[in-house]
C-alpha cells in the first residue's frame, strides 16, 4: 500500500533535478540529458493519475510523450552536431553570439 | 514487498538523477541516465503500465539513450571545463526551482482524495490500450508517425555536412 | 423696433466682406473689379449711415437705436458679455466721420496706389481697417470695444508695414504695434478694474450704477479711468506713448491720413467720451488728462517747427491736434472734443491727401527743402491745401477757428489752473500756425529747390482730386454748425453743455477769447512769411544763432533714443538671455538630455538581459514559472481576505 502521494513527490523530484541540472551543467549534451530527466518525471506522474482514474487515456498520452521525445532528441543532438561543427565548442557559455 | 520495491527503485532514480547533476563527463551523466530509465521502467510496472515499462526499456534506454551515448562518443565530448558561469542563473534560478518544489509538494501534500497503489492492483493490458489507441485516438497516432518521418528529415539535414564545409576532426 | 429698418449690421459686415472679397481672390481679378469691390463696401457703409442720420434728423428714428438682439458672447459664472452694438448719437457722429472720411480715401487711393504691387491686399486692409473701426465706434461695452481696438491696432500694423521689403517700414509696424500693447495694457486692467467693481463691461449699465450711487467719488474710480487713459494715450499717440506716429509715416500716405490722422487715433478720445461719466467722478483724474494733453500739444508742435519731411510735420501735427481734444476731455469738454475730432478729421485728412498729391507728382519726393514753386504747377493741390492750413491754424471762418475755439473757452473758463492751460494752448496755436505756414511756404511759393523733379511735377489725376476738393468744402464749412447745436445733438450721451451766455464774463468773453486766438494765428502766419518768404535765409541764421535749441528740437528730444537705452536694449537684452540660455539651453537642451539619458540608461540596463547565456534565460524561465504556478496555486482570495483586503467577485 503506496499513497500515491510519494509517486507524485518522486515525480516532482526528478523534474526539479531535471532544472536544476538544466541551470548548473555546463555541456550542451548534458543539458540536454536533463531535459529528457524532466520529461520521465512528468510521464511519471501521468502514469500516476492514470493508475488513480483508472483511465487509458493517461498511458496513451506517456505513450505520445514517448515518441514525441524520441522525436525530439533525433533533431536536438542533430542540432548539437551542427552546432558543435560551427562552433568547435560543447561548452553552453562559449555559444552566445545571440547577446546584444 | 512492495514497499521495498518502491523504494530501492525510487532511490535508484533519485541515486541516478543526483549522479548525473555530479558528474562531469558527459558519458558518466548518460549512463546514470540510463540507470534512472531503468527504474521508472519498474515503477511503471508497480503501477501496473505493463506496455509503458515495456516502451520505456526499449524507446528510452534502448533508443534515446544510446543515441546520446553515439553523439557523446562522436563529438568526442570531453570533461566539462570551468567557463564563466551566469550570476543570473544562479541568483534567480535556485530560489525559483525551490519554489516550483515546495509549492508542488505542498499541493499534493495536502490533497485529499489521492488513492494507493498495491500489488494486487489490475494491470492495465496492452490489448486494453491498443484498442483505445486504434479507435479513439487513430489519427494522433498517424499524426505521430509523420512527426516521426519529419524529424528524421529533419536531423538527417542538420547533421549532414555540407560541401566544403569543415569535417569534425579533433 | 421702429420700422425702418436702419439695416445695423450691415455697416460693419459689408467692409469686412470686402476685405474677404479682396484678401482671397484679388489678386485674380482684374485690377477695376477689385477697386469696385472696395470701392463699394465704404460706400454701402456711409449710405447707410446718413440715411440713418437722415432719418433721425427729420425725426424718424428715436435715438439710441439697438437693432440686434445682442447675441449671447461670454456668459460664464457672473460674467454677462454681450455682442450688444448701439448707434447713439456720439456714435452715429463718429460713423459719419469714419465711414465719411474713410469712402473719400478708400476713392483717393485707387488714384494713388494704382501703380502698386500690392492693390488688392492694400484695399483689402483697409476694408479689415473700416470694418474693426466701426465696431469700435459701434460697440456697446468695454470687451467689444476692446476688439476693435486690437483690430485696428492690426490693421495699422498692417499698412503701416505694407511695404515690409522695406526695413524701416516693416520696423515702423512694429513698433506701433508693441507701443499699442502698452497702451493697452492699461486698458485692460480699466476693464478688469471695472469688472471687478459694477460687475459688468456694458457702459449703459455702468452709467445707470453710477447714477444710482451719486457720492460715490474719486478711489477705484480714478484708478480705472488712469488705466484707461493709459489705453488711450497709446492710440491716440499722446505723451509718453505718441512716438510710433511719427515712424507710421512709413506707411502710404492715405493710410496717414485714414488711420493715422482721422480715424483709428481719435479712438481714445472717443473711448475717454464714451466712458465720460467715470471721469465725471475723478477730478484728479480729468486734470491728468489735461495735462497730458496740453504738455503733448505744446511738446509735439516745438518738433514740428524743424521737421523737414513733410509728413513728418503732418505727424507732429496730428500728435500735437490730439493733444488739443485731449485737453478738451481733460475739462470736462467732451463734445467739444468731438467737435475738434470732427473738424479735425477734415482738414488733417485733407492736409495728408493733398501731401500725397505733392509727393506722388513730384515721383515720391518727401523733403520740404527739395520742393517749391508748385503753386503753379498743382493748382487745385495748392488750393485745397491752403483751405486745411486755414482751417488748422484756426482762422474765422474755417472750421478749425469753431472747434479749437470752444476747447480754448472751456479751458479758460476751468479755474485758474485752466487759464494756466489755456495760455499754453494758445501758444501751441500760435506754433500750429507757423509751423503749418512754413510748411505752406517751403512747398508752394518761391523757386523750386528740386534736382530736377520741377519738369515732372504735375497735377493728380482727378480722381485723386476730387476727395481734396469735397474735404475742402468740409473744411471750410465743418464747423458752421457751431459748438452749441452739436453740444445739444449730443448732449443726451455727453452730458448737458453750457451756455456761454450764462457763464462767467458772458458772451463777450467768449468773443474776446476768440479774437485773441484768430490774432495769435495772424502773428504766427506773419513770423512765417517773414521768415519763409521775405528772407528765406534768416531760418539757417536762426538755426546757427541757437544751435543746441535747434538740435534739440530736431532730434525732437532724443525721445526714441532715450526709450531705446532705457527700455528697449534691457528687455531685448533680457529676452535674448532668457530664450537663449534659459530655455534653449537649460529648459530644451536638458529636456533633451534627460530623455536621451533615460533612453540610454534605460536600453544600458536592459541590455544586460539579453546576455545570451543560455542558463540566465533558463534561470528567468524557471522564475516565470513559479511566478505562475503561485499565482495559480495559491488561495489568493482567502489569504487577502486574511490581510483585511476584501474582493466581490461577480455572481457569487
Amino acid at each position: 500500500m503506496i499513497p500515491l502521494s510519494w509517486y507524485l513527490l518522486l515525480s516532482a523530484a526528478l523534474f526539479c533535478l531535471g532544472v536544476v541540472g538544466f541551470l548548473i551543467k555546463r555541456n550542451l549534451i548534458t543539458v540536454f540529458m536533463s531535459i529528457e530527466l524532466m520529461l520521465n518525471g512528468v510521464n511519471l506522474s501521468f502514469v500516476t493519475f492514470a493508475h488513480q482514474w483508472h483511465l487509458v487515456k493517461g498511458q496513451i498520452f506517456v505513450f505520445f510523450v514517448m515518441v514525441v521525445a524520441a522525436a525530439e532528441a533525433a533533431v536536438g543532438l542533430a542540432i548539437i552536431i551542427a552546432v558543435f561543427r560551427a562552433r568547435s565548442t560543447l561548452a553552453v557559455d562559449r555559444i552566445d553570439l545571440m547577446k546584444l | 514487498m512492495h514497499l521495498i520495491l518502491f523504494i530501492v527503485f525510487a532511490g535508484f532514480c533519485l541515486a541516478g538523477a543526483i549522479n548525473l547533476l555530479l558528474q562531469t563527463h558527459p558519458i558518466n551523466s548518460a549512463l546514470s541516465l540510463v540507470v534512472v530509465m531503468c527504474s521508472l521502467a519498474v515503477l511503471y510496472l508497480l503501477l501496473g503500465a505493463e506496455f509503458l515499462a515495456a516502451a520505456q526499456i526499449i524507446v528510452y534506454a534502448g533508443a534515446i539513450m544510446v543515441l546520446f551515448t553515439f553523439v557523446v562518443m562522436l563529438l568526442n565530448a570531453g570533461r566539462e571545463e570551468r567557463t564563466l558561469g551566469s550570476r543570473a542563473g544562479k541568483v534567480i534560478g535556485f530560489p525559483a526551482v525551490v519554489v516550483i518544489l515546495g509549492l508542488i509538494a505542498t499541493v499534493i501534500l495536502k490533497a485529499q482524495n489521492l488513492g494507493s497503489a498495491s500489488l494486487s492492483d489490475p494491470i492495465t493490458s496492452t490489448e486494453e490500450l491498443s484498442r483505445v489507441l486504434f479507435h479513439e485516438l487513430l489519427l494522433p497516432f498517424e499524426v505521430t508517425s509523420v512527426l516521426i518521418l519529419v524529424a528524421i528529415l529533419g536531423a538527417v539535414a542538420l547533421a549532414r555536412a555540407g560541401d566544403g564545409e569543415r569535417r569534425v576532426s579533433k | 423696433m421702429n420700422e425702418p429698418v436702419l439695416l445695423q449690421p450691415l455697416i460693419p459686415l459689408l467692409p469686412f466682406l470686402g476685405f474677404l472679397a479682396n484678401g482671397l481672390l484679388g489678386r485674380r481679378l482684374p485690377k477695376a473689379l477689385t477697386s469696385i469691390i472696395a470701392l463699394c463696401a465704404p460706400l454701402a457703409s456711409f449710405l447707410i449711415v446718413l440715411r440713418a442720420a437722415y432719418m433721425v434728423w427729420s425725426g424718424a428714428l428715436a435715438l439710441p437705436a439697438i437693432e440686434l438682439d445682442a447675441p449671447h458672447w461670454i456668459w460664464v459664472g457672473s460674467l454677462h458679455v454681450d455682442f450688444n452694438f448701439a448707434v447713439d448719437q456720439l456714435s452715429l457722429v463718429m460713423l459719419l466721420v469714419v465711414t465719411g472720411v474713410g469712402f473719400l480715401i478708400h476713392v483717393y487711393s485707387v488714384g494713388y496706389m494704382a501703380d502698386e504691387e500690392g492693390y488688392a491686399r492694400y484695399f483689402s486692409y483697409l476694408n479689415l481697417f473700416l470694418f474693426f473701426m466701426t465696431v469700435l465706434v459701434m460697440a456697446g461695452n468695454a470687451l467689444l470695444m476692446f476688439v476693435g481696438w486690437e483690430g485696428v491696432g492690426l490693421a495699422s500694423y498692417l499698412l503701416i508695414g505694407f511695404w515690409f521689403q522695406k526695413t524701416s517700414a516693416a520696423d515702423a509696424g512694429k513698433k506701433a504695434f508693441v507701443v499699442n500693447r502698452i497702451g493697452d495694457f492699461g486698458f485692460l486692467i480699466g476693464m478688469f478694474l471695472l469688472l471687478a467693481n459694477f460687475g459688468t463691461l456694458t457702459f449703459s449699465e455702468i452709467a445707470a450704477k453710477l447714477n444710482a450711487n451719486p457720492d460715490w467719488n474719486g478711489g477705484i474710480l480714478t484708478a480705472i479711468a488712469l488705466c484707461l487713459l493709459l489705453g488711450a494715450t497709446g492710440k491716440s499717440a499722446q505723451l509718453p506713448l505718441y512716438i510710433w506716429l511719427p515712424d507710421a509715416m512709413e506707411g502710404p500716405t492715405p493710410v496717414s491720413a485714414l488711420i493715422h490722422a482721422a480715424t483709428m487715433v481719435t479712438a481714445g478720445v472717443y473711448m475717454i467720451a464714451r466712458t465720460h461719466f467715470l471721469y465725471d467722478r475723478s477730478p484728479f483724474a480729468l486734470s491728468v488728462v489735461a495735462i497730458v494733453g496740453t504738455a503733448t500739444a505744446i511738446f509735439a508742435a516745438t518738433i514740428a517747427l524743424v521737421q523737414t519731411d513733410i509728413k513728418r510735420v503732418l505727424a507732429y501735427s496730428t500728435v500735437s491736434q490730439l493733444g488739443y481734444m485731449f485737453l478738451g476731455c481733460g475739462v470736462a469738454a467732451y463734445s467739444a472734443a468731438i467737435f475738434h475730432l470732427m473738424t479735425h478729421a477734415f482738414f488733417k485728412a485733407l492736409l495728408f491727401l493733398a501731401a500725397g498729391s505733392v509727393i506722388h507728382g513730384l515721383g515720391g519726393e518727401q523733403d520740404l527743402r527739395k520742393m517749391g514753386g508748385l503753386r503753379k504747377s498743382m493748382p487745385i493741390t495748392f488750393w485745397t491745401m491752403t483751405a486745411a492750413v486755414f482751417a488748422i491754424g484756426g482762422f474765422f471762418p474755417f472750421a478749425g477757428f469753431f472747434s479749437k475755439d470752444a476747447i480754448l473757452y472751456e479751458a479758460f473758463q476751468h479755474g485758474a489752473s485752466g487759464k494756466f492751460l489755456w495760455f499754453i494752448g494758445l501758444f501751441t496755436a500760435l506754433l500750429t500756425s507757423f509751423y503749418m505756414f512754413r510748411l505752406w511756404y517751403l512747398a508752394f511759393f518761391g523757386e523750386s529747390r528740386s534736382e530736377d523733379h520741377h519738369t515732372h511735377a504735375h497735377e493728380s489725376s482727378w480722381i485723386m482730386l476730387a476727395p481734396l476738393a469735397i474735404l475742402a468744402l468740409l473744411s471750410i464749412g465743418g464747423g458752421w454748425i457751431g459748438i452749441d447745436r452739436f453740444g445739444a445733438f449730443l448732449a443726451p450721451v455727453l452730458g448737458p453743455v453750457g451756455d456761454p451766455a450764462t457763464a462767467p464774463g458772458g458772451k463777450q468773453l467768449d468773443v474776446l477769447l476768440s479774437v485773441v486766438a484768430v490774432a495769435v494765428a495772424l502773428l504766427g502766419w506773419f513770423v512765417a512769411d517773414r521768415l519763409y518768404r521775405q528772407r528765406p535765409d534768416t531760418p539757417a541764421k536762426l538755426a546757427a544763432a541757437f544751435p543746441a535749441g535747434y538740435k534739440v528740437l530736431v532730434h525732437k528730444y532724443w525721445v526714441d533714443e532715450i526709450y531705446g537705452a532705457v527700455l528697449v536694449k534691457p528687455v531685448l537684452a533680457l529676452s535674448k538671455f532668457l530664450l537663449e540660455w534659459v530655455v534653449d539651453v537649460a529648459i530644451l537642451g536638458g529636456l533633451a538630455w534627460i530623455l536621451g539619458g533615460i533612453a540610454n540608461f534605460g536600453g544600458a540596463i536592459l541590455q544586460r538581459w539579453q546576455s545570451g547565456n543560455l542558463r540566465s534565460y533558463a534561470a528567468w524561465l524557471a522564475a516565470g514559472a513559479a511566478a505562475l504556478l503561485l499565482f495559480v496555486l495559491l488561495p489568493w482570495t482567502t489569504l487577502l481576505a486574511n490581510l483585511g483586503i476584501h474582493f466581490h467577485v461577480a455572481g457569487h
